[in-house]
């Protein structure tokens, strides 16, 4: 019964050893989790715009996206050198296939979130004299802005905890502590990195919802899921 | 090397262990779990979405589920319960259930409440209502909600192979081992191919699902799907 709880609670001495390395773990999935959001993010926009403008094929567009996005994640990090020419240890295979990921989500998200501006907006807009182009940036982009920061907070979550499985085909991350636990039957590290993932993902979470917050003051108090 | 040598030599997809073994091993990982986490989720759902309490409950899991990476929690029931069938089954069917009863629950409580007045100026019971007028009303959403769980447990269930589990993620981890890249390929092809195709068969039965149960709607709501 000792034992067990020995072996079963955080060994805070090898936590502070390696508090350097867990801090870089860290960081390291931070980035290689946000960069493919923030790439995917401007991309979306006009890639969600331009299937939001062919009407009809729209549908069968987003279709495509979603076979893309029903890829489980370790496959697509396996593929990914055999579209780039990359080395499989390259953490670029993981930082594409999450970008991809990413943008597959987002861009359902531009073309909802363009699908539920109101029509009689748009046309008021049209009518005071608003061109197309000027019309799309400062009447239907702000409007559908809620609905895109919607996706973007589960295409970012479901970066941070997706990650980690990149260290079954050898790359760093939180993963790393995963592998390490479980290779010396040693709770620590698992717990560690459950933890710290989950934390980086909340965080993350309100970074952005405080952004829109500040970016996008009239989505207060409506309500997206 | 070709990338596709594995794929082709015959004997791979024979031997035992081979391609066949893991596919269905990977199947009937699937369905035992989305099954386990349907027989859970739906009647809480359901229940949920009825009785219109405890969605704080269900909004709350299916956020936290997202953040939680499923390579952890596979590795940590690991080594809690040992290897083995049974601890990969139930890290799966953990993870499908957040999706399932969302979808369920959201289904039941957005059924049409003109629907849902009727039937009780009708004088039917909570059961009856539930039964005749909620669930069949709710039905594409469930399945939609059972397409993401089947998502997220086929690729849950590649990453187990690397806790000891068997399913196609065992070729990922035995030519990563072996620096076999295009074992690791056939892996890789095979497992996005199968989610590919259960996505298609399953969006398919919740089309048709969708018509039966309101003929004339041109709105589909979908969840967003939970990934691994």
């Amino acid at each position: 019964m000792i034992e067990w709880f020995k072996s079963h609670s955080l060994d805070w001495e090898w936590l502070s050893r390696n508090a350097g390395m867990i801090g870089g773990l860290t960081l390291e999935h931070a980035i290689l989790s946000v960069v493919p959001v923030l790439v995917a993010f401007v991309v979306s926009i006009p890639l969600g715009y331009l299937v939001f403008r062919t009407g009809r094929a729209a549908n069968s567009l987003l279709a495509v996206f979603g076979v893309i996005y029903s890829i489980p994640s370790l496959a697509l990090f396996v593929v990914m050198p055999a579209f780039l020419g990359t080395k499989i240890l390259s953490p670029i295979n993981i930082a594409v296939a999450l970008a991809v990921y990413s943008i597959a989500l987002l861009v359902r998200s531009v073309v909802d979130g363009l699908r539920s501006v109101p029509a009689d907006v748009k046309q008021s807009a049209s009518a005071v004299g608003y061109g197309g182009f000027r019309r799309f940036m400062t009447v239907e982009l702000p409007l559908a802005m809620p609905v895109v920061f919607a996706g973007l907070r589960v295409v970012t979550v479901s970066n941070i905890a997706l990650v980690s499985v990149g260290v079954l085909i050898g790359l760093g991350s939180l993963g790393q502590l995963f592998d390490t636990g479980f290779n010396r039957n040693f709770f620590t590290p698992i717990i560690v990195g459950l933890v710290l993932t989950v934390l980086l993902a909340l965080i993350a979470d309100a970074i952005i919802l405080l952004i829109q917050r500040g970016a996008l003051p009239w989505a207060r108090g409506r309500r997206v899921a | 090397m070709n990338l596709f040598d594995f794929l082709l030599v015959p004997s791979n997809w024979t031997e035992s262990d081979g391609i066949l073994d893991l596919l269905v091993q990977h199947l009937f990982y699937t369905a035992l779990s989305v099954l386990l986490a349907a027989v859970i989720a739906i009647p809480l759902g359901i229940l949920i979405g009825h009785t219109g309490r405890g969605s704080f409950l269900v909004i709350g899991t299916s956020n936290a589920a997202r953040a939680i990476p499923s390579l952890g929690l596979l590795v940590l029931v690991v080594l809690l319960l040992g290897t083995g069938v049974f601890p990969i089954i139930l890290v799966l069917a953990v993870l499908a259930i957040p999706p399932i009863l969302t979808a369920t629950a959201a289904g039941v409580q957005g059924a049409d409440p003109e629907a849902v007045h009727a039937a009780r100026a009708l004088g039917m019971t909570g059961g009856q209502i539930v039964r005749q007028v909620e669930w069949p009303l709710a039905l594409p959403l469930v399945i939609s909600g059972l397409r993401s769980a089947t998502l997220q447990v086929v690729a849950t269930a590649t990453v187990a192979a690397f806790a000891a589990g068997g399913g196609l993620g065992r070729l990922l981890i035995s030519g990563q081992r072996t620096n076999n890249y295009s074992e690791m390929f056939a892996g890789a092809v095979l497992v996005a191919l199968l989610a590919i195709v259960l996505d298609i068969v399953l969006g398919g039965i919740g089309w048709l699902a969708g018509r039966r149960a309101r003929p004339k709607s041109k709105m589909t709501i979908e969840p967003v799907p939970v990934h691994t």
